[in-house]
């Protein structure tokens, strides 16, 4: 589709510009004290383009000369970004460590890497991954080394510019070798080219899956490109770590499915129940034992964490280890299975991260001994907890289980040869299990029922908990909604 | 009554929520509430048991309900014979806990509310017939048990919690992925009446990387179920989890949590992968020897009361093995005899009923001189006879019942499991019946130790039982006694459903070469 004729298709980026400009402009007229006004007008203008994304239909197209794909399922992730975004920008209205900056131009980036991320789950042409993927991360550097006076800030940001600029640029390289064996960019043209290839270029083909693979697992911390991830989440906002395990990760998945599915896939184009790998190239066996690697080394080195920050993080890496499971069976229902554990893992995950939040600034701390007999001198702290964390560790009856079940039924579906994926995803999850509800013990197993009883100080931070909680718990028995949804959204652009 | 089944899993949860808007000092009004729940939770099993019948050998009182269609998943309740024993049980010794646990004094609130949560977690399982449904209520049970244990237990509770939270955790995400195989393999369904039909014919033959599937399968679901009887070697939570729980919930832990692992087996393994029984059962015999013998010799050496009869569980259970494994008695390749199949089934069911209420007992027991003296080590009393006769007279009943003497109901189960597993398995009989002596011994020891001898000066005035303590005891001890007696109304009840389920194991399984 021509240029001019993409726009009626492209409100919601029109309009989330528009909040962006609006927000860059408003945060000159405010001054420094009042610049937390910023965020209501960010939250507005993400409304709107919630609304847009709503409104949009169900229609299936090619925007911009193929640039970006208009299709629901990226509707479905760009739900989950503004939803994320929005709750994050509630809770830093509370957040100690934001206090002594000036946070309009905090609420700005905030929203330009919101549209970043947009990008980055319709493109289906890699110069457009590339460009989606460079404005997260840049964004992402800045919002980490927000805290400019906290060293770990500091660090946390170059960290993340060093890991970034040499991960995509290996990525690059991976993406330049399928451009010369290809001579396309666009995701379909691609998959036609390759299939076409002899077995001669399958080793230069593994090469450049390989090198791709990098820079996206870079994006969902997938082990062994997860090394910035714990300095990262620790030295940042917590507002914004909490921001950065959740929305850019849905992002990275849904790169991930499109991009592995339809250009190494064998050009069904996941129209079908599942599909195979183009020319047998052995991305599946691999990406299997990333998903291994990743949600194993993310559980053992999170059990001895001392900070529950630095826990949370490493914890997160986990659970992108267990969605990367669904990623080689090629079935759609394996993506499944990632769509609706990452609604469950927003919800969860960002509870788990703004517990934290009030946490620190009601104790003063991060580690696991701040949270000692907090569940008895603050019940409704204690229970969403405790919550959130059974959540994480994926007890029924919360939404984590079900988020585990669909993935686990789904690796089960795919037949014998990944039994063994499940088990190590199983037995994963029974280690998860220690060093979640060791939150649990030093909330509760600590200390004795005290006479006074602390309810949270903000009324927003109980709201947007309580929002966090509702679905965590009832999706954990009644999930048709969610399956539903997911189902709805599961229309997915197949090239012309 | 059309919801029957649902108002007793669900009725617990009806008082949990009252209990949430009662404000938290009032402690007694509390409790009053969780006793009138459980009080009414019991009489309606006890509705239920009048209204059941028992020639039938199949489910009753069945209730479904859409739940999520596009995953097949359905609410399908049942109670069949092998159910409602258990299901009887809960009711009782949740009744009765709520009283055990009348000294609590700390938190009572969320006491109450975690104790009635984890009711309705272990009747879902009992009752539950979707398998969906039946491995969210084997998890639901996990946290509040967690809790239980954590902020009321012993010195020693942190770690007794998360051991048991791990080690049942573990088994049962190995269930979980069973459970997933079956789905999958058998036809996308969770309900088990679907299942126990599919099943055995669809895993036949069926191999995963050179193993038979119904192997896989038996061998996961059974470890996930052997963690939770305890079966050797996965029972090392169990002696630790006992001692440092308060004493309800050593009570509910040994009376009725235990029982869902054979549970699990018999309505699960049994019916679905019954090639897997013949298998497995020489394996099942054998694990139960071990657990006969090696749960005795650890009783024997306990200074710990409450670790003594925590391992008097092993002990029983591995009884309760054996009489399961006799079930190959039955077919044509192991000599065609029903009757001590019939006997071995009954047997070890009624053993399961058997052990619920004299652990209960005796743990109720212990908690009674815990309460008192604040320690249970067995060397540290002497000559209490003189002291609390009546507690003596009690533990004395408690003590018997459990080495299994004539005229308690623990005889006569383990008499029935001995008669059926004797023709196929001889040698492990024999060897067994030491496990009755060594029971005998460790049970008489203590007895003596604890009870006479030169009386000890430190306990001159400890008070006798209390009344609220009696109202716990006797009716345990009671249905201990008349089914020591007359056990004929509680083998009438089963009988029917373990004839059907004898039956299709034999002529489902045995007799094809799947593996």
């Amino acid at each position: 589709m021509s240029n001019f004729n993409s726009l009626a298709y492209y409100w919601p980026e029109l309009i989330l510009t528009v909040t962006i400009l609006v927000a860059v402009i408003a945060d000159l007229c405010y001054r420094r004290e009042q610049s937390i006004n910023v965020a209501w007008w960010v939250l507005g203008g993400l409304a709107l383009t919630l609304f847009a994304v709503r409104m949009g239909g169900s229609s299936v197209s090619p925007l911009f000369m193929g640039m970006v794909a208009s299709d629901p399922f990226s509707d479905f992730f760009k739900v989950l970004i503004l939803l994320s975004t929005a709750l994050v920008i509630l809770m830093s209205f509370n957040s100690n460590e934001l206090k002594d900056y000036r946070v309009g131009e905090y609420f700005s980036i905030l929203s330009i890497l919101s549209f970043g991320l947009f990008l980055m789950v319709s493109a289906i042409d890699i110069l457009m991954v590339y460009l989606a993927i460079e404005i997260v991360s840049i964004m992402s550097f800045f919002l980490a080394g927000y805290l400019k006076k906290n060293p770990h800030s500091n660090e946390a940001s170059l960290k993340y510019v060093i890991y970034g600029a040499f991960s995509s640029g290996i990525m690059l390289y991976g993406l330049s070798i399928l451009f010369g064996l290809t001579g396309t960019t666009k995701f379909f043209e691609m998959q036609n080219a390759i299939s076409s290839l002899g077995s001669d270029s399958n080793l230069a083909l593994i090469l450049s899956v390989v090198f791709i693979l990098v820079g996206f697992g870079y994006k969902i911390s997938a082990v062994p490109f997860h090394f910035w991830t714990p300095d990262v989440y620790e030295g940042s906002p917590t507002t914004i770590t909490a921001y950065l395990s959740v929305a850019p990760k849905a992002a990275g998945f849904a790169l991930l499915i499109r991009f592995f599915n339809q250009v190494f896939g064998d050009g069904t184009a996941m129209t079908s129940e599942s599909w195979m790998a183009v020319n047998n190239l052995p991305w599946p066996e691999l990406m299997a034992v990333l998903a291994a690697a990743t949600m194993t080394v993310g559980n053992l080195v999170a059990i001895q964490q001392n900070s529950v920050k630095r826990m949370l993080a490493y914890s997160s890496i986990a659970h992108a280890g267990y969605m990367m499971m669904a990623l080689p069976l090629m079935s759609q229902s394996g993506v499944y299975g990632i769509m609706i554990y990452l609604v469950v893992y927003l919800f969860m995950n960002l509870g788990a991260f703004f517990v934290l939040i009030y946490v620190q600034s009601e104790v003063g701390g991060e580690t696991f001994n701040d949270f000692d007999s907090l569940g008895w001198k603050m019940p409704f702290i204690g229970i969403l907890m405790t919550l959130f964390m059974v959540s994480l560790t994926g007890l029924p009856p919360t939404a984590g289980f079900i988020g585990k079940f669909y993935i686990f039924a789904s690796v089960i579906e795919a037949g014998s040869q990944y039994y063994w994926l499940a088990f190590v995803g199983a037995l994963n999850s029974v280690v998860s299990l220690y060093y979640y509800i060791r939150v649990v013990k030093h909330m509760y197993l600590i200390g004795e029922r005290s006479e006074s009883i602390g309810l949270p100080s903000s009324n927003l931070v109980t709201l947007v908990l309580i929002v966090l909680a509702i679905p965590t718990f009832i999706f954990g028995w009644y999930f048709g909604p969610l399956t539903d949804w997911v189902n709805q959204s599961f229309v997915i652009y197949q090239g012309m | 009554m059309n919801y029957l089944l649902s108002w007793i899993i669900w009725l617990p949860i009806l008082g949990m929520v009252t209990i949430a808007f009662i404000p938290r000092d009032k402690s007694e009004l509390i409790k009053q509430v969780a006793a009138i729940v459980s009080g009414i939770q019991l009489l309606l099993t006890i509705y239920l048991w009048r209204i059941f019948d028992q020639s039938v050998g199949t489910f009753q009182f069945m209730e479904r309900a859409e739940w999520i269609p596009s995953f097949n998943i359905t609410y399908i309740l049942g109670v069949d014979g092998l159910s409602f024993p258990m299901v009887f049980l809960m009711a009782l010794i949740g009744f009765i806990g709520v009283f055990v646990s009348w000294n609590i004094d700390k938190a009572v609130k969320g006491y109450f509310s975690l104790f009635l949560l984890l009711n309705t977690g272990v009747m879902g399982v009992f009752l539950a017939l979707d398998f969906f449904l039946f491995y969210i209520f084997w998890e639901v049970m996990l946290l509040p048990m967690y809790f239980l244990i954590g902020i009321w237990g012993g010195p020693q509770r942190e770690y007794a919690a998360i051991k048991f939270f791990l080690y049942t955790l573990a088994g049962s995400v190995l269930m979980l992925i069973a459970i997933l195989a079956l789905y999958f393999t058998c036809g996308k369904t969770f309900d088990m009446l679907v299942l126990m039909e599919t099943a055995p014919v669809a895993l036949n033959g069926m191999l995963w990387w050179g193993m038979s599937a119904i192997k896989v399968i038996w061998v996961l679901l059974f470890i996930g179920f052997a963690i939770k009887v305890p079966v050797f070697p996965f029972h090392t939570w169990l002696p630790l989890a006992h001692v440092e729980a308060p004493t309800a919930i050593s009570v509910i832990l040994a009376g009725v949590l235990l029982k869902l692992g054979i549970y699990g087996m018999l309505r699960i393994n049994y019916t679905m992968l019954p090639d897997g029984v013949f298998w497995f059962a020489g394996a099942l015999a054998v694990l139960g020897l071990i657990n006969v013998i090696w749960g005795a010799m650890c009783a024997l050496a306990q200074k710990d009361l409450k670790k003594l009869v925590a391992y008097s569980s092993v002990n029983h259970m591995g009884y309760t093995l054996i009489g399961m494994a006799a079930v190959i008695a039955a077919s044509t390749m192991n000599g065609d005899n029903l009757i001590s199949a019939q006997a071995g089934m009954g047997g070890a069911v009624f053993q399961m009923f058997n052990h619920g209420t004299i652990s209960a007992m005796l743990f109720i027991l212990v908690g009674v001189i815990y309460d008192r003296a604040h320690h249970r080590d067995i060397d540290g009393f002497g000559g209490l006879a003189a002291q609390m006769p009546i507690y003596t007279a009690f533990v004395a009943v408690a003590f018997f019942a459990g080495l299994g003497l004539p005229g308690f109901s623990g005889f006569i189960s383990e008499a029935m499991i001995f008669i059926g597993a004797f023709p196929v398995f001889k040698t492990i009989v024999i060897i067994s019946t030491l496990g009755i002596l060594l029971n005998a011994a460790y049970f008489l020891w203590a007895f003596q130790r604890i009870f006479f001898g030169p009386a000890n000066e430190k306990y001159n005035d400890l008070p006798e039982i209390n009344t609220r303590e009696l109202f716990t005891v006797v009716p345990l001890a009671v249905i201990t006694l008349i089914l020591g007696i007359y056990p004929r109304p509680f083998l009438d009840m089963i009988s029917a459903t373990l004839n059907v389920l004898i039956d299709s194991v034999v002529s489902l399984g045995g007799f094809t070469s799947a593996f």
